[in-house]
């Protein structure tokens, strides 16, 4: 009963889960559990299985087997856009912005699905349109405000500097109003300013507006400061779980990160 | 906050933006209604083939350029507009009030089907199914009783009351009617959440997705908006035309399609009309270049046809070479010019 109840608590549930790719096995019997309100983090060597594993929650990829529960729901075979719409937001690792749109409009694309208006209306401009296009409008301009993104609003991504992207990434995330949110390595390739900008911004996401959060990252002073539970992943299994103090003195997760090292 | 932000986001999405644009869109007015009362009949039926030129691509913009998905039967949907015009209004006897959205649904009930392969395919495999649909619309037309073949149909007359629509100057009303209120649709649909899924899907369909767009919904809507479109132009040049055969619609006519938009400029709306203008007005310059060289050059008039297909080759590869986002490019190009001059920068 008690395992029962330990589960029911868990907003997303991960049970089993492994992929692989031709004879790669990119991840291997994979389970975890995401309480809500929880900044979440998974960090592990390069190829780990990380950004796999997202992908495998997003409906990305199909697990090979495996469940994964979202508020009861289970996510494996659903659709992506479907999956999206129960309120899992996704930040990608590799910016993958509408490059031919302005930061406003990446943000109003993320909202599309909240918008129930037809073809009809949208053909002459009318009624719902217009009013659904307004209300949603005054709810990106939040997110906007919230991540400071107010001087680029009327700017296309592709002119913005690699750190701005970004963050547009993670605003788009936040305007779908996600309940749990997926970012992966939102602090890679950033400077120091960035970082701390980033990390304020996690946690606000997280404290202020209630979004369960899911870290990948490498920066391990970021994991450290923010997550309140680590799981490690390593050629694709996981390797540990635990508080970040647990994590660190975990002797396999510091051989396995000083292995890296050596090889 | 927001409520008190409210006006300036209807500025923000509004139709026309700012005091250039109003004031190209007053001067384009005043010209357009003044034209056919100072054009010759032949210069007027110029014009009535770039309107319908421009409702086509219109359609064709908001699938390929917008969308990203490629369509080589675009023709064939025109022509799919055109026969069911001519045989509703011939054997039903429905007025072109009535025909005139059939046609168009007609159109886009096909184009849905067109769609769904573009689930599956992308690129030149999308292309070659596409153009698999064209060369099967030609065939049905050719062979089926009902088409009458070779011979093609007759188109009735449209007629309001007594009132008979006959003369290229009552066309020219007609087709500028039609075409204002298919731009007016199509730059509020792509203003609007669908134009915007639509560009997400060309731009990083996967990303799209994960943002909660259904690709399926939106891909197959895009076709059938821009079969709609090409329906509606079919319709419309049948009337005009009062005989319409399966030639009309081959593949050079997807093909001339392909080069509006290419050179008006992918993905916008300006873009379709200035492409349409251009690719029209390519034929008619042709021919008035091999007439004014016939006496040098007497053979040049029998190598129009091919001579059509080649330059329409090289406007294609030309633009893409030299200016990818095609008129549209070129005319935001001088429009930040003259904003900013006399400086340069
Ligand atoms: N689409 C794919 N096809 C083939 N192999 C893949 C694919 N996606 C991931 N892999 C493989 O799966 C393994 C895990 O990759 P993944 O991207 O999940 O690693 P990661 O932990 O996110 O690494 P990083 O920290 O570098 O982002 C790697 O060996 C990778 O090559
Ligand atoms: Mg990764």
């Amino acid at each position: 009963m008690a395992i029962v109840s330990r589960e029911a608590s868990f907003q997303l549930t991960v049970k089993e889960v492994s992929v692989s790719f031709g004879g790669i096995k990119a991840i291997q019997d994979v389970s975890l559990g995401v309480r809500p309100g929880q900044i979440y983090s998974i960090i592990g060597p390069n190829g780990a299985g990380k950004t796999t594993l997202f992908n495998c929650i997003s409906g990305i990829y199909h697990a090979d087997h495996g469940s994964i529960l979202f508020d009861g729901v289970e996510l494996i075979g659903m659709k992506p856009h479907k999956i999206t719409q129960l309120g899992i937001g996704r930040a990608f690792q590799n910016i993958e912005l509408f490059k031919g749109m302005t930061v406003l409009d990446n943000l109003m694309s993320a909202r599309s699905f909240h918008m129930s208006y037809g073809l009809l209306r949208a053909a002459f401009y009318l009624g719902s349109c217009m009013a659904q296009e307004a209300q949603n409008r005054d709810l990106v301009e939040d997110v906007i405000e919230f991540l400071d993104l107010q001087h680029v609003r009327k700017t296309p991504v592709m002119s913005l500097s690699y750190g701005m992207q970004k963050r547009v990434e993670l605003a788009r995330a936040l305007a779908m109003e996600p309940k749990i949110l997926l970012v992966d390595e939102p602090v890679s390739g950033m400077n120091l300013e960035e970082r701390e900008d980033m990390a304020r911004y996690l946690i606000d996401i997280n404290e202020e507006k209630g979004v369960t959060v899911v870290l990948i990252e490498h920066d391990m002073g970021l994991v450290m400061d923010l997550s309140e539970t680590v799981t490690v992943l390593n050629f694709g299994m996981k390797i540990a779980e635990g508080t970040p103090g647990e994590i660190s003195e975990n002797p396999e997760v510091i051989k396995a990160y000083l292995g890296e090292v050596h090889t | 906050m927001g409520r008190k932000f409210k006006t300036s986001y209807q500025q923000d999405s509004a139709l026309f933006q700012n005091l250039w644009v109003k004031s190209w869109l007053a001067i384009a007015i005043v010209v357009l209604c003044v034209l056919p009362f100072v054009l010759k009949p032949y210069e007027l039926s110029i014009m009535n083939g770039i309107g319908i030129a421009v409702i086509g691509a219109l359609g064709l913009n908001l699938l390929t350029g917008y969308t990203g998905q490629i369509s080589l039967c675009h023709g064939a949907l025109v022509g799919i507009g055109a026969y069911s015009t001519a045989l509703l209004s011939a054997n039903l006897g429905l007025h072109f009030l009535v025909s005139l959205p059939l046609s168009g649904l007609m159109a886009a009930a096909l184009g849905l089907i067109v769609g769904v392969p573009s689930l599956r395919l992308k690129g030149l495999y999308l292309a070659l199914g596409t153009l698999a649909f064209g060369f099967i619309f030609e065939y049905v037309i050719l062979h089926w009783n009902l088409t009458q073949g070779e011979m093609g149909l007759a188109v009735p007359r449209i007629q309001f009351a007594s009132f008979v629509v006959e003369t290229e100057r009552h066309f020219y009303f007609l087709i500028l009617i039609t075409a204002a209120l298919a731009t007016l649709a199509a730059k509020n649909i792509a203003r609007s959440k669908i134009g915007r899924c639509f560009v997400a899907i060309c731009d990083r369909d996967i990303a799209a997705e994960a943002m909660g767009i259904s690709l399926t919904k939106y891909k197959i809507m895009a076709f059938g908006i821009s079969a709609f479109y090409a329906g509606l132009a079919g319709c419309l040049l049948a009337h005009y035309q009062q005989w319409i055969v399966p030639g009309n619609f081959d593949l050079m006519l997807s093909i001339s399609y392909i080069a509006m938009i290419i050179m008006g400029g992918l993905g916008t709306v300006l873009g379709s009309i200035l492409g349409a203008g251009l690719i029209t007005l390519i034929p008619h310059g042709i021919v008035y270049l091999t007439d004014a060289f016939k006496d040098v050059w007497p053979g040049l008039s029998g190598l129009i046809v091919s001579f059509k297909l080649g330059v329409f080759g090289l406007v294609i590869v030309g633009t893409l070479l030299f200016e990818p986002r095609g008129l549209f490019g070129i005319y935001q190009r001088i429009k930040v010019y003259w904003k900013t001059w006399p400086f340069k920068y």
